[in-house]
């Protein structure tokens, strides 16, 4: 989990802006460049049995200069911002232009007209919170599991928070600076009996520790845990899963590069041909909405410095369109959507989703538990980077979780898979939960109800 | 930004004067320890997409992290600001994050500067013109797509880094090691009427650019391109407990998720590994001895130093099926009241050190590979594993495979569709019943542990377990 927040607003770091300004002026005849800095900070809190096993308190910066002349494209980077380093980073990154081939959609992202939609990203009271309060709110956020169960211990109880300030410029007329602040807490259990351990965990996030629910996150970082001390492997069977809210948010991550313009251009995503076709179930409106300010990730500009915008992807389960860079939206003679990404100073623009989001259903999910005969109540997956592959859609993880029977949770179950393929998950979605849930991720998450998800057990 | 004289730069980051001020100043509010790890980082990579070459990068990462240690707190700060001025303002930041009682005035005796290397550069990557690093990613996506009309894209991937690291503390520890690292991959995609698959071939080694003297870049895409090509063929893997038969080096993984990371110290000193409390103790077939190896010249997790300054170092973890050891970083070796292993590393300075594998690998048993694929009347038969993970605490873990086939009565036959795996760690450990004698290392690894990643690398032989859960569709 990051702590530093993609967050920003137009114009108000001047002595950021000046140095990006500074930057684009030295372009030559011919030659685009952009620059972006950045500078932030973190506090890491950790707490292990009543006592601070770390704390972190540490600055960053950096800049990164992207320069492009006839069609060829060099970038560099350095994490400092002194002068020196500057015009050394700005030399290499002109250097490294004659080894790139020639592109005709190379360029850099040019002001749309679209406007930013005001956010407030950052928090004073943040800001301005006592050291001496995030150790005693970790410490607090310990003392609270441990009292929830006496079969729970806990492996770490964490406070972080990141504040970030960036600016970026372009000789197209790109100009834009902004700062912003977040943090959470997390807690990581176990629970034991006898010799079996199983282990739990859990987040609050706020934009000030004063909307942190511990209580909550303590009740729910043990009951993870303790859930599945006896758990059993389950036998093999196809069966209806139902996703838990963190899950589905996972689930979302993985989806979301078959939906980037970019991969569709380059022919890695099976929707590629599919605009306008049914591709998932009627019930499924999923958007891409970083303007909404509960989402983790709300921004008001992309990694690009264009504004960010609401984008429906896939409407009463019709596809409607991908995201977009500049860069892949010349590819493919559309618009940028305001989709473009950035990992920080070290990295150039890539295009992806900002902020997903299904559109809620109406039910708990109690009640959509009480709607499944036969199931199996998925907790926590494992391994979606080794065994989901978004390009053939193949689909199989890891999971945990509670059998269901007869609309009610029995039995805990562990170490056993569940696989499908994407393009079946999305037409087999059939409930959606109204338990939106805003966790520190790209997607929100809320419980789903998928069909005919095989599991392999024993 | 080309550096003069790269491989030959000899003189500290940092002076050893200003060091000992550092280290003196972070111990002032009453801290028993402090310590200074430097990094200088340049890189370069660059990038191939969709027949064109992106754009080549060059970065420079420089910095320091200070880390003070008072009873069982840690303070950390970490600053780009190498001035005298700036790493004492760390060390004051990290001072203050671990103030324990009162302060006291601290001298700090460095022992003369431990250069401790276990790699050899023939060839600084900095010394190789940029234009032949390109032309090797053109290469590679040429060899790709002459094998097959059925290739429809391919990318590829150059990267080395040099980083020289300098670590110093107030118990005298004065170390200093460079490290370079050279990286190639390449990933296409095939298109058939049953849709789209992948394959994907990557190197690495901590040695320079004469890896590619022995490595043929072509011949990587040619595997990649050919691991795509088989799989549209695919059918949907088993669902349900069958014989796995793991390719020599291809499956290292197994054991960095089914034990590795549950011999890490820390993970074990906080009763969050299943095979805390296990020293002594049978906890895997008698066919397995595990090391841990550090000093592996050439091999992606070699370091000469480890992160706290400490010199790499060969670790026998199990031996014969016994746990011989766990893994050990400074603070839960002082903890212990025991020697470090070498296994304390970092992503970077703005990272606290922690306890983490290098290279990690299974020694040959005694069977002849194909005897195990004959011994095996139905199974599955993995040529390439992709990334895995564990829950340290239940040994439950996972790892992908990316090249598969059926094993049918003693035969390898058609390819499957990917899928996990999922196992129990000391199940899986008892359950190795056959182990070749061919022993290989894998493919280049990164190991993410608390959001951090570290270069590691994997090996082992051909080798049967009797059972495991393989997460397809196909009944």
């Amino acid at each position: 989990m990051s702590t530093s927040s993609s967050n920003s607003s137009s114009n108000n770091i001047p002595d950021l802006q000046a140095i990006v300004d500074r930057v684009v002026a030295k372009a030559g005849k011919g030659e685009q460049i952009e620059a972006y800095v950045s500078r932030g900070g973190e506090t890491a809190v950790r707490v292990y049995e009543g006592e601070v096993e770390h704390f972190v308190s540490a600055q960053s910066e950096g800049i990164g200069i992207r320069v492009i002349k006839d069609g060829r494209t060099g970038f560099a980077y350095a994490g400092t911002l002194d002068a020196e380093a500057i015009a050394e980073v700005l030399a290499d990154a002109r250097d490294n232009v004659a080894f790139g081939t020639p592109d005709e959609y190379a360029g850099l992202a040019e002001p749309d007209g679209v406007a930013q939609i005001p956010q407030k990203f950052w928090d004073d009271e943040l800001a301005a919170y006592a050291t001496a309060d995030k150790i005693s709110l970790t410490k607090e956020l310990e003392k609270l599991t441990l009292g929830m169960d006496s079969r729970v211990r806990v492996e770490e109880s964490n406070y972080d928070d990141g504040w970030g300030e960036v600016a970026v410029a372009t000789t197209t007329g790109i100009r834009e600076s902004g700062r912003g602040n977040s943090c959470y807490v997390s807690v990581s259990t176990l629970a034991d009996d006898g010799d079996e351990t199983q282990t739990g965990f859990s987040f609050s996030v706020g934009d000030s520790p004063k909307e942190f629910n511990l209580p909550k996150a303590a009740r729910e970082a043990a009951d993870r845990a303790t859930r599945l001390l006896g758990a059993v492997k389950p036998p093999s069977k196809r069966t209806t899963v139902v996703l838990d809210p963190y899950v589905t948010s996972q689930f979302l991550g993985v989806l979301s590069s078959t939906l980037n313009g970019e991969n569709v251009s380059k022919g890695r995503s099976f929707f590629a041909d599919k605009i306008g076709e049914t591709v998932a179930d009627p019930r499924i409106t999923l958007v891409d909405d970083p303007t909404n300010p509960l989402a983790y990730t709300a921004t008001d500009i992309d990694g690009e410095g264009l504004a960010a915008r609401r984008n429906v992807l896939i409407e009463n389960g019709v596809l409607k369109m991908f995201v977009q860079s500049s860069y892949s939206a010349r590819r493919t003679g559309t618009k940028s959507t305001g989709n473009a990404t950035r990992g920080g100073f070290g990295g150039t623009p890539g295009v992806g989703c900002l902020a997903m989001q299904l559109q809620p259903g109406t039910q708990s999910q109690e009640e959509l538990i009480k709607g499944v005969d036969d199931g199996v109540w998925i907790q926590m997956v494992q391994g979606l980077h080794s065994g989901v592959n978004p390009i053939s859609g193949d689909f199989s993880t890891g999971a945990s979780g509670m059998m269901i029977r007869n609309g009610a949770v029995a039995e805990p179950v562990r170490e056993f898979t569940i696989a499908s393929t994407l393009q079946r998950m999305l037409l087999d979605i059939v409930a959606i939960g109204g338990d939106i849930d805003w966790l520190p991720s790209r997607a929100v998450g809320l419980t789903l109800v998928i069909r005919d998800v095989t599991m392999s057990g024993q | 930004m080309k550096i003069e004289g790269s491989m030959s730069t000899r003189e500290n980051l940092v002076d050893a004067d200003v060091l000992a001020k550092v280290l003196a100043r972070g111990r002032s509010t009453g801290a028993e320890f402090s310590e200074i790890y430097i990094e200088d980082k340049r890189s370069t990579s660059a990038g191939l997409d969709d027949g064109k070459v992106e754009q080549v990068t060059s970065g420079r990462d420089r910095g320091a992290g200070i880390r003070v240690v008072a009873g069982e707190t840690t303070g950390f700060a970490h600053t780009s600001d190498l001035s005298e001025r700036g790493l004492l303002a760390a060390a004051e930041a990290a001072a203050a994050a671990a103030r324990q009682g009162d302060g006291g005035v601290h001298k700090i005796a460095l022992q003369p500067l431990l250069r401790h290397s276990v790699n050899n550069v023939r060839i600084a990557p900095s010394d190789v013109p940029k234009a032949s690093k390109v032309a090797l990613l053109e290469r590679a996506n040429a060899a790709a797509r002459s094998i097959d009309g059925a290739i429809v894209q391919v990318s590829a991937a150059y990267g080395d880094s040099y980083k020289r690291i300098l670590v110093a503390n107030s118990d005298g520890v004065f170390s200093a090691d460079d490290q370079v690292r050279t990286l190639f991959r390449v990933s296409v995609v095939a298109s058939g009427d049953a849709g789209m698959q992948t394959g994907y071939d990557s190197l690495g080694h901590t040695i320079g650019f004469e890896v590619f003297d022995e490595n043929d870049v072509e011949e990587m895409a040619i595997r990649a391109a050919k691991q795509a090509i088989i799989k549209l063929q695919a059918r949907p893997a088993p669902s349900g407990s069958l014989p796995v038969v793991i390719k020599q080096g291809s499956g290292g993984v197994l054991f960095h998720e089914a034990c590795g990371h549950g011999l890490e110290a820390d993970l074990v000193g906080k009763g969050a590994s299943v095979y805390r409390g296990k020293m002594g103790e049978l906890v895997a077939s008698p066919l397995v001895t595990l090391i841990d190896d550090g000093t592996m010249s050439g091999e992606w997790g070699a370091i000469g130093i480890d992160d706290e300054g400490h010199p790499s170092q060969r670790n026998v973890l199990i031996e014969n099926g016994i746990l011989t050891d766990y893994m050990w970083d400074f603070l839960r070796a002082r903890k212990e009241n025991r020697r470090q292993s070498g296994n304390g590393r970092r992503q970077s300075y703005a990272d606290l050190p922690m306890v983490r594998m290098t290279n990690t690998f299974v020694t040959n048993g005694t069977e002849d590979p194909d005897d195990i694929v004959r011994a095996t009347e139905h199974g599955v038969y993995v040529a390439k594993l992709g990334g895995g993970s564990v829950d340290t605490a239940s040994g439950d873990f996972v790892f992908g495979m990316v090249e598969a086939y059926l094993i049918e009565n003693g035969e390898i036959t058609e390819p499957l569709r990917e899928s996990n795996l999922i196992g129990n760690g000391p199940q899986v450990l008892k359950d190795i019943d056959l182990l070749g004698n061919d022993f290989a290392m894998g493919n280049p690894g990164m190991c993410g542990k608390d959001g951090q990643g570290v270069p590691v690398g994997d090996g082992q032989p051909t080798l049967r377990v009797k059972a495991m859960t393989i997460g397809g569709t196909a009944a």
